[in-house]
This record gives structure tokens, C-alpha cells and sequence, in this order.
């Protein structure tokens, strides 16, 4: 289990990186998302991989560790709200601008690749 | 008295909730509130100073749940000497707000507010998770406050500093994950006696999340490679937030001083991060002070001046975080007081002298002047602005002496601006104010630029000198020979760089004012932020001649700082911390706060 997991957070984290070194407002909107979903994993998988362990305490029984689930839980609201903030932001800056590029360069320069001439850079 | 505590927290708090239910209309309400939540902080952070300074370092156990399993606020010398800092810059941010300024957006006052209250809680955060809690809280109001006026370029360097931060915050987050993942704990004071009996195979992890942990930090304070976002960003926040944003690096500043010597045990025998400060941070912060200087040499406008301006100050205020010594740390703290004070003048002033709304009524005084008065539909103003300021720094790579690229400005004036502007000139609104005569900038402004300036750029009589010389003064003869030609080439770069900002801002022709977008009067709300930067630089004074007392509270800081045992019998409540527990199966007695 814990090959798997640690590859599930290796290829989310691989995936947002790539995606946040994009100079589009969207693939990195996406890539801090998946990223943010390897890190929530990660810090679970801090707590110690366990099956059939109850999440809270049972008496005398053996228990999952909690605080990484209130960790966890914490993170999530708070890059939800991020995530949301940063949306509309990306979208009042393409209204502002016309432009999804992050530095709206790309269409300073050159309007002949209409499409297509996603540049990747910085 | 305890509870005290809580206030520097609690007061921004409801400040901010009661400011945002109250209807937009009720302006006087709002502004009353603001008012007097941020002077109330004053009094407050002066109690607490008081109290730390007696030498104990009180801890608060929220909801009376034990120390390493529950959450608790600290209050030491450095929490208090930084919640007062804050307070003092927060009256004097207030002070230089117009309610014109406030005015260009809806929540100004309410996310002021919640700045503070992110602001004091990171100062009084007694464990990690909360630290990460109240930086994300003080930096999504920050994106708020640095999108206030709107407008495409704000938005742009908006987006660029989120992102920045976004990614910052989920490093934290994986360095939180490991250190948790090692120690079982939270809770700085237990994270730190864990750490130092730590076995050795953990030892390389620790080593990696610590230098996490340390490079986040340096990316709120803007190190070298991590500070690009940062004078683009304070350019284009307006005055009083730019002014309030000073304190913003020095947050990431003192998580790394609370961090490094309390949790990683630096400068004792076995710190984990040593090698790790000396041989990597060391130099970013050399490379910080030299991109800082060259790049206030290579700018223009006074805020972006003022920007490369603090990653001068980062760069050096790091060099001395990394020697890892009181004396080091104790003079270092005097210069974060210096710099933090002079910076948030500096930015208050730019306000004043070479405010936005001059450049869009000028703009649009050149558009009518020379096009067609036929009036199209208004367009955004927001859009005006924009190209207004695009007029003052053309091409995209970098800023050019305003009088220079005049003719430039003029067409691109002529060419996209003239129906919008045309219209707006016509609107009585933004018109320059013509009642005050007196002519802009006055002596009292001139004057004030020139004992900032001195202040900030670390000449003689005023404190950012004695702050320079005492961490020159405390850096060991081997770091000596690097850090300090640094500091005095970069120092002399800064005089060069703010005295041809100073020429070209006060001493210029009427004409070469215009055509820099100078304006010719003084501008709305000038004589508050006038007396707001008055009072910061009377703080600079104090500071100055008040310098040996100051200097007794900072050693003492300093040499608290380094004490981890008497930290963790502070805030640990029995002495049983049988250490060394390797399955973390802490009772599940932890709460979160869920933000």
C-alpha cells in the first residue's frame, strides 16, 4: 500500500508542477489544485498508513492517529478558498486584459498564432 | 490578565466582522470602528511589551487543553516587540488613509482589519499549524489589499504574488507534514526537545523539512531567487497598504528567527539547520542585497525604489540571521525596527509625490489638448489608469526616466487614450484640485523625503546607520570580508538610487514635472499622509536616541531566543517529557481551529 501511495503522490505532485510552470492562468490553476491534493495526501500518509484502524479513539483498541485528519481537514478549507479566490481573479484578469497569459505577453507580441502558441516559460 | 493574550487577536477580529455586517452606507460607522480597533491595538501591544519585558514568556492554552496536545499562544520578547511594531505602523497606516483611498474599493477597512489580525496572530502562534493558519489568514488579506483600486496591471501582479504565496503555503505544508511525521508533535516548545534528542536517522529529514521550512520563510521575506514578485508587487498596491505591507517580510523574518534558534535548536552545539544557514542562506542573502541595490538603481518611480529598497534590507537583516549569535540577532532586530519604520514612510510619501490619479488627470489633460472633443462612450477608468501608468514606465521590460520617453507617452496618449480620457476630463471628479495654491511638493514634503531617505538608506544621524553599523559590528571577521563591502557598495547604490528619485520628484522644472505626470498641486489627502510619515519618522527618531535602552530589551530578546530549555519549561506545563516517542499516538485531544 504505502508503494502506491507514495506513487500517487508522486505523479499528483509531478503532474501540478508541471502544469503550474505553464504561462496560462488556467494549467496553473489546475496545477496548484493537484498539488495541493498530493500535499493533502501527504500529510495523511504523515500519520502512518493503517487499515482497519478506527479513526477515533475505541477503548483499548488501537487508533488511527487524528491530528493528521485535522490537519488534513484544515488545509482543504483553506486551499478551497484560495482555489476560489484565485479563479476570480484569473477571471477578472482576462476580462481586464483579454489575455489568459500570466504575464499577457504572448498576445502583446503576436497576434498571428491565435491559438495553439501555448508558451511555456519562467 | 491572562486572557490578555487573546486581545491583539480577538479586537482586529470583531472589528473586522462588525465592519463587514454593517450596510455599506453607514461609512462614519466603518470608519469610526476601524479607528478605534487599530489605536486600541496600541495600548494593548504596549501592555504586553511591558509584560515580556519582565523576562517570562506567558503561554495561553485555548479552551485550557494541556500544552503539547492542545493549542497555545506565546507571548516572549520578540511576539511583543513585533505586535508593538505592528501596532505603531498600523496607527500610522491608518493616519495616511484618505477616505478617498479607502473609497476605491468596498471592504478597505474590513480586510485592514483582518491584515492585523493575521498579522498579531502569527506573532502570538505558539504552534506550527497555527503559524501556517495565521499566515494563510494575513495573506489572503493581503490579496485583497493589494487588489484595492483594481485595474489590469494590479491584477496581474495580484495573480503573480498569489500564485507565488499559494505555492509557498503548500511547502509549508510538506515541511509541517515531516516535522510531524518525525517529532508527533506540533507545538513549537515540544517540536524543539524533541528535536534535539532526536535518533540519527531521522536526523536527515529533520534537515530536509527544516530547510523547507526555512526557504517558505524566505519566500515571504523575499529572498534572492524567491523576491521578483515583490517590488512589482508593492508598486502597485496603493500608499498606506504598501506602507503596511513594510511588516509583511518581516514576518517571514521572525517565523525564521523563532524557528531556527527555539525549534532547530541554531547556534547550540547540534543544530540541525547550521551547515544549512551557513553555507546555502548565507549566500542568497548576499545575492538579495546585491540584486536589491542594482535593481534601485535600475528603476525610476519612488515605490518601486522603495521596493528594491526592502530586499536591501531582507538581504542584509538574513546575512545576520544566518551568523546565529545574540549579539548578531539582537542587532538585527534594531535594524528591522529602522527599516520597517523608514520603508513605511518612504511608501506613504510616494503617495504624495507621484500619486495615480495625477497621472490619469494629466494624461487626460494631454488628450484633450490635442484630440477631438468629441466624448465617446466613458470608458473603464480603471483602464485609463492603467495606460496612465504604462505612459509613465513604456515598454514592458523595465522603467525608463519619465521626461525621456515623454514624446512616447504623449502619442500612446494621443493614439488609444484620447475618447476615453476626453471623457473623463470632462467629469468634474478627477480634476486636479485647483483651491490650494501652494505649490507641489511643499517644504514640509521635501524634507520629510530627505530624512527618510537618510533614515532608510542608513546615513548617519538617524537609526537605520546605527542599525547598519551594529550588524556590521556583530558579524564574525570570516563573514566580515563578504557582508562588508555588500552593505557599504549597496548602501552608497541606495543613496545614488534615492537621491536621483529625490532630484527628479522634487527638484525638476515645472515643465519636465509635467511631463513626468507630477502633479502640480498638492494632491487630496496629502497632508495627512504627510503627518502620518511625520509621526513614523518621529518613531525613527526615538528609536535613534532611545537606542541603549532599546539595544538592553533587544540583547535580552536575542539571548531569550537562544534558551530553548527555559522556552520549553515555559510552555510545556510538567517536566515528563519522556522524549523520543517514535509512533506518534498523541490522545486525540488536539483541536483544530478550523480557520
Amino acid at each position: 500500500m504505502e508503494a502506491a501511495f507514495a506513487a500517487a503522490i508522486g505523479v499528483l505532485c509531478a503532474c501540478g508542477i508541471y502544469l503550474l510552470l505553464c504561462a496560462r492562468v488556467l494549467p496553473v490553476i489546475l496545477g496548484i489544485t493537484l498539488f495541493s491534493y498530493a500535499i493533502n495526501l501527504f500529510l495523511l500518509g504523515m500519520g502512518r498508513l493503517a487499515t482497519g484502524k478506527p479513526p477515533v479513539i475505541a477503548a483499548g483498541a488501537q487508533y488511527a492517529d487524528p491530528v493528521p485528519q485535522a490537519l488534513v481537514l484544515t488545509a482543504i478549507v483553506i486551499g478551497f478558498a484560495m482555489t476560489a479566490f484565485t479563479v476570480v481573479l484569473a477571471l477578472r484578469s482576462l476580462a481586464l486584459t483579454g489575455s489568459d497569459h500570466v504575464d499577457d505577453q504572448a498576445d502583446r507580441r503576436g497576434h498571428a498564432k491565435p491559438d495553439g502558441g501555448e508558451t511555456r516559460g519562467a | 490578565m491572562n486572557h490578555a493574550l487573546l486581545l491583539p487577536i480577538l479586537i482586529p477580529l470583531f472589528a473586522a466582522g462588525a465592519i463587514v455586517a454593517l450596510p455599506l452606507r453607514a461609512k462614519r460607522v466603518q470608519r469610526a470602528l476601524n479607528t478605534l480597533a487599530t489605536l486600541a491595538l496600541l495600548p494593548v501591544a504596549c501592555m504586553l511589551a511591558a509584560r515580556a519585558a519582565q523576562g517570562g514568556i506567558a503561554s495561553y492554552a485555548l479552551g485550557a487543553w494541556p500544552a503539547p496536545f492542545g493549542i497555545v499562544l506565546q507571548l516572549d520578547r520578540l511576539g511583543a516587540l513585533m505586535l508593538a511594531l505592528t501596532a505603531v505602523l498600523a496607527c500610522c497606516c491608518l493616519l495616511g488613509t484618505s477616505s478617498a483611498d479607502a473609497r476605491r474599493g468596498r471592504y478597505f477597512r474590513a480586510l485592514f482589519q483582518f491584515e492585523l489580525m493575521g498579522l498579531n496572530g502569527a506573532f502570538l502562534a505558539g504552534d506550527m499549524f497555527n503559524l501556517f493558519v495565521f499566515f494563510e489568514l494575513l495573506l489572503i488579506a493581503s490579496y485583497a489589499l493589494l487588489l484595492h483600486g483594481g485595474g489590469a496591471r494590479r491584477v496581474r501582479n495580484g495573480l503573480h504574488y498569489l500564485v507565488m504565496n499559494l505555492v509557498g503555503s503548500s511547502f509549508f505544508l510538506i515541511a509541517l507534514g515531516v516535522l510531524y511525521g518525525i517529532t508527533g508533535t506540533l507545538n513549537m516548545a515540544d517540536m524543539g526537545e524533541r528535536l534535539a534528542h532526536l535518533n540519527a536517522g531521522s536526523l536527515p529529514l529533520a534537515q530536509f523539512a527544516g530547510a523547507t521550512l526555512m526557504l517558505v520563510f524566505g519566500l515571504k521575506a523575499a529572498v534572492f531567487p524567491m523576491s521578483f514578485w515583490l517590488p512589482q508587487a508593492y508598486r502597485s498596491a496603493i500608499g498606506p497598504v504598501a506602507a503596511l505591507f513594510a511588516i509583511m517580510t518581516k514576518v517571514g523574518l521572525y517565523a525564521m528567527l523563532r524557528c531556527d534558534a527555539l525549534v532547530f535548536g541554531g547556534g547550540s552545539p547540534g543544530g540541525v539547520l547550521d551547515t544549512f544557514m551557513h553555507d546555502w542562506v548565507w549566500w542568497l542573502a548576499i545575492a538579495t542585497i546585491a540584486f536589491g541595490a542594482l535593481g534601485a538603481l535600475a528603476v525610476s518611480s519612488l515605490k518601486t525604489t522603495t521596493g528594491y529598497l526592502v530586499l536591501v534590507s531582507v538581504g542584509l537583516l538574513i546575512a545576520a540571521v544566518t551568523q546565529q549569535t545574540p549579539l548578531a540577532w539582537s542587532a538585527l532586530l534594531y535594524y528591522l525596527i529602522s527599516t520597517t519604520l523608514c520603508t513605511g514612510a518612504l511608501f506613504l510619501l510616494a503617495d504624495t509625490l507621484e500619486p495615480e490619479s495625477a497621472a490619469v488627470t494629466h494624461v487626460a489633460h494631454v488628450a484633450r489638448g490635442d484630440a477631438s472633443a468629441n466624448a465617446a462612450e466613458p470608458g473603464s477608468l480603471e483602464a485609463l489608469d492603467d495606460a496612465a501608468a504604462a505612459a509613465i514606465s513604456p515598454g514592458p521590460d523595465g522603467e525608463r526616466l519619465a521626461p525621456m520617453a515623454m514624446p512616447r507617452a504623449r502619442t500612446a496618449a494621443q493614439a488609444t487614450l484620447a475618447p476615453v480620457a476626453v471623457a473623463v476630463a470632462e467629469d468634474p471628479a478627477p480634476q486636479p484640485v485647483q483651491r490650494e495654491r501652494a505649490p507641489w511638493p511643499s517644504n514640509a514634503a521635501a524634507l520629510l523625503y530627505l530624512a527618510t531617505a537618510v533614515g532608510a538608506a542608513g546615513l548617519p544621524p538617524l537609526s537605520g546607520f546605527l542599525g547598519k553599523a551594529m550588524v556590521l559590528a556583530a558579524t564574525p571577521a570570516h563573514a566580515a570580508a563578504v557582508l562588508w563591502p555588500a552593505v557599504l557598495i549597496s548602501s552608497l547604490l541606495l543613496i545614488v538610487a534615492l537621491s536621483r528619485t529625490g532630484t527628479r520628484l522634487l527638484w525638476a522644472e515645472p515643465a519636465a514635472r509635467a511631463a513626468a505626470f507630477a502633479p502640480a498641486y498638492a494632491p487630496k489627502g496629502s497632508t495627512a499622509k504627510l503627518a502620518a510619515c511625520a509621526l513614523l519618522l518621529a518613531c525613527v527618531v526615538a528609536a535613534t536616541l532611545g537606542a541603549g535602552p532599546l539595544r538592553q530589551y533587544l540583547d535580552a530578546t536575542a539571548a531569550q531566543l537562544f534558551d530553548r530549555a527555559a522556552y520549553a519549561r515555559a510552555i510545556l506545563p510538567a517536566q515528563d517529557t519522556a522524549p523520543a516517542a517514535a509512533a506518534p499516538a498523541a490522545p486525540p485531544s488536539t483541536q483544530t481551529n478550523g480557520s
